[in-house]
Order: C-alpha cells, then structure tokens, then sequence
C-alpha cells in the first residue's frame, strides 16, 4: 500500500484525468446506478400519490405475486424458448459461415458474400419486420407465390401462428445477423497459428481435418466467451423485435418477460409490480452468468471474468 | 523465371470446396432475393402488387410508390427528428465514451480500477425497465428530444473497446515523452491521442449512430407526440401497424384519390422500404470496413 503523499501527489499532478472522467461518471451514476437504488420501488406497493419513497414497503410481495401469476410460467417458457432456440441456431450458423469463408480462395468472392451477408445487420428492427410480414404473407409475397406454384392456395399463416411463431423469430433472426456474427469468428480465425496449416498440409490433412483439428480449437475460446455472453442474456429476450411480431393471435408463445414488463408497467403504469419482475430477471441472468462463467473456467482456460 | 508451386487439391477437398462454394452461393442468393423482391415490388404498379404479380422483376413499372412515400408528411418530419436525435445522440455518446475511456487508459490514475469494476458491474446488471423510465421522468424529460439523446448516451461496451484501443494504441514512450516536455493530460488528450485515434473514433460514430437510427425503443416509451416521433416509430405505423394516415398526405384528398391511395397501400409499404434502408446499404459498403475493425479491436481483447 503506497504510503499516502505519494498517493496525493499522483493524484493532483494528473488531476485533469478525474475532471474529464467527471461527466461521464456523472451518467453512469444517474443513468445506471441510480435505477438500481430506485428498483427499491419493487418492494413497495407503489402509490402515485405517495412516490416513489413514501410508497408502503410490502417486502417480497410484488415477487410473490409474480411467481403465483398464472403468466409466471408461460412467460418464462416463452422466453427462454426464444433464447435457446435462437442461440443454438445462430452460434453454430455464424461459425460454419466463418469456416467456409475460411476456406475459400478467391478473394472477391469471399468479399463479396462477407459484404452481402454483413449487409442485413444495418436494416432496423421495424423495416426486418415490415419485410417478414411481406415475405412470409399467406396472401401476397413469396410466401403466397411458392404456396401458388405448389397449388396450395391457403399457404399456412405463419404470421399469425403461435406454433411457428419462435421460427419465424429465430429463422429471421439468422437472416439478419449471422454475417455480422461470423466477422468475431473470422477474426479468431485469423489469428490461427499458421504454422499449424503447414505441418497439418504436410501431414496430409484434408480441408475437413483441418477444420475439426486446427480451426475448432483455436477459436474456442471465441465461441465460449460468446456463449457466455449470450448465456447471461437467456431471460432478456429483445424487446424490440418479439414487441413488432407480436399479435393477437401468437401471444400465447410471443409474450416474453421484456414486453410482460412494458405492458404491466408502463401501459399499466404498475410500477412496482413491474419492476420486481424486472429485478428478477435482471438477477436470473447475474446468476446465469456468473455460474455459465465458473464452469468455462473450470473446464477450459477461457472465460470472461 | 517463376516456380509455380500449386499444390492440387486431393479429390475429397475438392468435393468439399465445390460444397463449400455451393453452399456460399445459395447464402448470397438468400440474403439478396428477399431485398431484391421488395426493390422490384417498389417499381411495380399497385395492381400488379396486390395480385401477387411480382417475384422477381419489376411488373408494370411506375414511380407510383415512391411518389405517394413523397406525400406522407409524417415519414418527413420522423426523418427530420431521427436526423436530429442521431447528429445529437451520436455526437454525446462519443465524447462520453472517450472522456470515460481515456483516464481509465492511463495506469497514472490512482483509483481506475474502481471505475473499471463500476463500469462492468452496470454492464452486467441493471436496475430494470421501471427505474430507468422514472430516472427520465423524474428529470423532466419525458416527452422532449433529450429522452433519446440523453439516457442512453453511456455505452458500456463502447467505453471498454475505446479503452482497450487506447491502451494498445498509444505507445508509452509517446505519453513519456510528452509528459517529459511538459505535456498536461489534458493537452495530450487533444493535441496527441484524438488526432492518432480516428479508426476508434470512426467505429464509435458509426456503431453509436446506426444504433441511434435504426432503434425505436427510446421514443415508444419516452414520447407521445407525434411530432417528435423519429422514423422509426412512423414506420412502425405503416408497416407493422398498418395505420396509415391519409390526413398526412399533402395531396388534395377527393374521394378518387382517397380510393386510389388505399389501393396503394401495399405499394406504399414497398416504397417506404426502399426510401429508408436503401442510402444505408449504399453508405455501408463504405463504412463495413470500419465495423469490422471495430469487432475486431473488440475481440482483440478477449
């Protein structure tokens, strides 16, 4: 422990540091800390009347509430139906882009599919969304025109399905962002020792071999701290997206946590209700996070914290 | 003279690239048809669109769509607001995140790890959705432009790549050697490592900005009025809702052309994609070369 002046004196000579950190710790705290010191409101029972501190403290009430609701389940089920699916979809998805871009030669060509795939991930959220329900509309669109050539006239309405509802989330989803993902993989990818290509070329390793033995390994430690980003992320579905998909007739599978909470609470104005749910969730991915994080470390040598 | 030394593929390689290739080219044709589509419908005539005509060209090609997009005064002003938004938020969020990285870039600060811990700890938990909105409530900025400026200005992740870039990018004998002549951390900040930091600045720009565009939360739950709406939220209407308002048009509204625009609909829905994501994907061949370096420094440091 450095003794004190010496302290003091690093502290003054560098003072501009802590003046140009000041605003932005400024945000943070007001923006980031201080709603996790008003989340206190779920422990309330929220009165307009009476605000945010004056409100009566019902301890774990709200959370009871919660957990007994008859939406508790479906709720997490939609959820983690969307996060799951998606995950286990879209990680293997970007990788295998990332090794197949790999192997390819031709560099224009491969400029050219990164270039094209990269391009979805720019399209917002309400344009990808106005696109699915043109595509996949039973009535006029693609969707419709294959349903025609096959002589099905009444294609399925998978828009308004609450059993492909989690496909069509997923599936457009991989449209959007697997060029995006497979730019991380590349990049792992081309940190690969070369030396290992040529010793693997000289043992007369196939492209397959060389794949399953050389790249694999050497961007694992890419896909399991991705994983356990998106591990920690497994309650906190998007909402912007599910929120523009959703309608009355897939709500039994479309309604998450994210779009429960605005619903509940701010359409609501059920404050306190919604935010314990929201603690919850926000806790349930701490913890997933946390454990998903000491199990990467236990069984490999990479992990993010 | 040159040695060739082309080594030929073995017969299962050869298989595997010709699937490897195959299998790029069916992607390619997959991401692009989708746009193609509604490109072609966008050219297409009304009729020919509520038939089901299009599937690849355009059919009866009319510049009808695109004129009635022209007319929607709504998708006008949201434009005008997302512009607004995106100069002011972009512009917030990249002087927060340099003026909260770079400190936190320089081992001279005394106390950085306890930002640094900070910063990771509100990247990993929050306080939900409730709190936040009533942080803005409370400050008075429910219904303004500030409720999108303002509140998500601070990206964690931004700050953590920015600092990572500083870090590695700025050599030390470069900050020694300014400290020796005098130089105040300040003055380096300015004079020194902006000038040397234009790819991160331009990668911060670029993600914060395309995040700002291209989002709608913000201003569903902080706005009411109408004529603060940015595009997105006008889009929403149209395209998801379906809730086109034909008062906004600033064409004469006789029952011919009211009965003419409802036809359109579809036609309009078309258009409006066009108009909106098109000068994005035109920018972005451009601008992709700096999202890449931004993944990358960002995964440089995993």
């Amino acid at each position: 422990m450095k003794p004190n002046p010496d302290i003091r004196k690093r502290v003054i000579r560098h003072w501009p540091l802590y003046a140009i950190i000041a605003l932005p710790t400024a945000f943070l705290i007001v923006f980031s800390y201080w709603p996790m010191v008003g989340v206190q409101i779920a422990f309330r029972n929220f009165n307009p009347v009476q605000g945010i501190w004056n409100s009566p403290w019902v301890g774990l009430r709200q959370f009871e509430l919660f957990l007994d609701s008859p939406y508790f389940w479906p709720l997490i089920k939609n959820t983690l139906t969307l996060s799951v699916y998606h995950l286990v979809v879209s990680i293997p998805c970007a990788i295998m882009l990332a090794l197949a871009l790999n192997e390819v030669k031709n560099v224009r060509f491969k400029k050219t599919v990164q270039m094209f795939t990269y391009a979805p991930y720019f399209i917002s959220t309400v344009i990808l969304v106005g696109m699915i329900q043109i595509m996949l509309s039973p009535t006029s669109g693609p969707l419709a025109l294959i349903g025609e050539m096959l002589g099905n006239n009444n294609p399925p309405n998978v828009l308004a399905s609450a059993d492909s509802f989690s496909s069509v989330y997923v599936w457009s989803g991989i449209w959007q962002e697997t060029g995006y993902g497979a730019i991380i993989y590349l990049a792992a990818l081309a940190g690969v020792n070369p030396e290992l290509y040529e010793a693997a070329r000289i043992d007369g390793a196939s492209r397959l071999q060389k794949i399953r033995y050389i790249d694999l390994p050497g961007i694992s430690s890419t896909i399991i701290i991705l994983m356990i980003l998106s591990v920690g992320g497994l309650l906190s579905v998007g909402f912007e997206k599910v929120f523009l998909l959703q309608n009355n007739l897939n709500l039994s599978a479309s309604e998450v946590i994210s779009t429960y909470v605005y619903k509940v609470g701010l359409v609501n104005a059920d404050f306190s209700f919604a935010a314990a749910i929201g603690l919850f969730n926000s806790l349930i991915g701490l913890i997933l996070i946390t454990a998903v994080n000491y199990c990467a470390r236990r069984v490999s040598d990479s992990s993010l914290f | 003279m040159r040695q060739t030394t082309a080594i030929r593929e073995s017969g299962t390689d050869r298989i595997f690239l010709f699937c490897v290739y195959a299998g790029l080219t069916l992607i390619l044709v997959l991401v692009l048809y989708p746009l193609l589509f509604i490109v072609s419908s966008s050219f297409s005539s009304a009729a020919a669109v509520q038939g089901g005509k299009v599937w690849l060209l355009p059919v009866d090609f009319t510049l009808d769509g695109y004129r009635g997009v022209f007319q929607y005064n709504a998708v006008w002003t949201g434009f005008a607001n997302s512009l607004l938004y995106t100069a002011g938020g972009t512009l917030l969020s990249v002087s927060l995140t340099v003026m909260m990285a770079y400190p936190l870039s320089r081992k001279e600060m005394f106390g950085r790890s306890v930002w640094i811990w900070a910063i990771l700890f509100a990247m990993l938990f929050n306080g939900g959705l409730i709190p936040f909105y009533l942080v803005v409530r409370d400050l008075g900025m429910l219904n303004t432009p500030w409720a999108i400026i303002v509140p998500s200005a601070l990206n964690i992740f931004s700050i953590i790549i920015a600092k990572t870039f500083f870090q590695t990018s700025l050599p030390r004998e470069l900050y020694e050697a300014a400290q020796l002549d005098g130089c105040g951390d300040f003055r380096f900040l300015t004079r020194i490592a902006l000038p040397l930091s234009k790819p991160i600045l331009a990668v911060l720009t670029l993600w914060s900005a395309v995040g700002i565009w291209n989002s709608y939360f913000n201003a569903l739950i902080f706005l009411n009025s109408q004529s603060l709406y940015p595009l997105q939220l006008i889009l929403r209407q149209i395209l998801v809702e379906n809730k086109i308002d034909y008062t906004s048009m600033s064409a004469g509204l006789d029952p011919q052309r009211l009965a003419m625009m409802q036809n359109m609909e579809t036609l309009l829905k078309y258009s409006l994609i066009v108009i909106t994501t098109i000068p994005i994907l035109l920018i972005y061949p451009f601008v992709q070369k700096y999202f890449v370096q931004g993944v990358m420094i960002g995964s440089v440091k995993e």
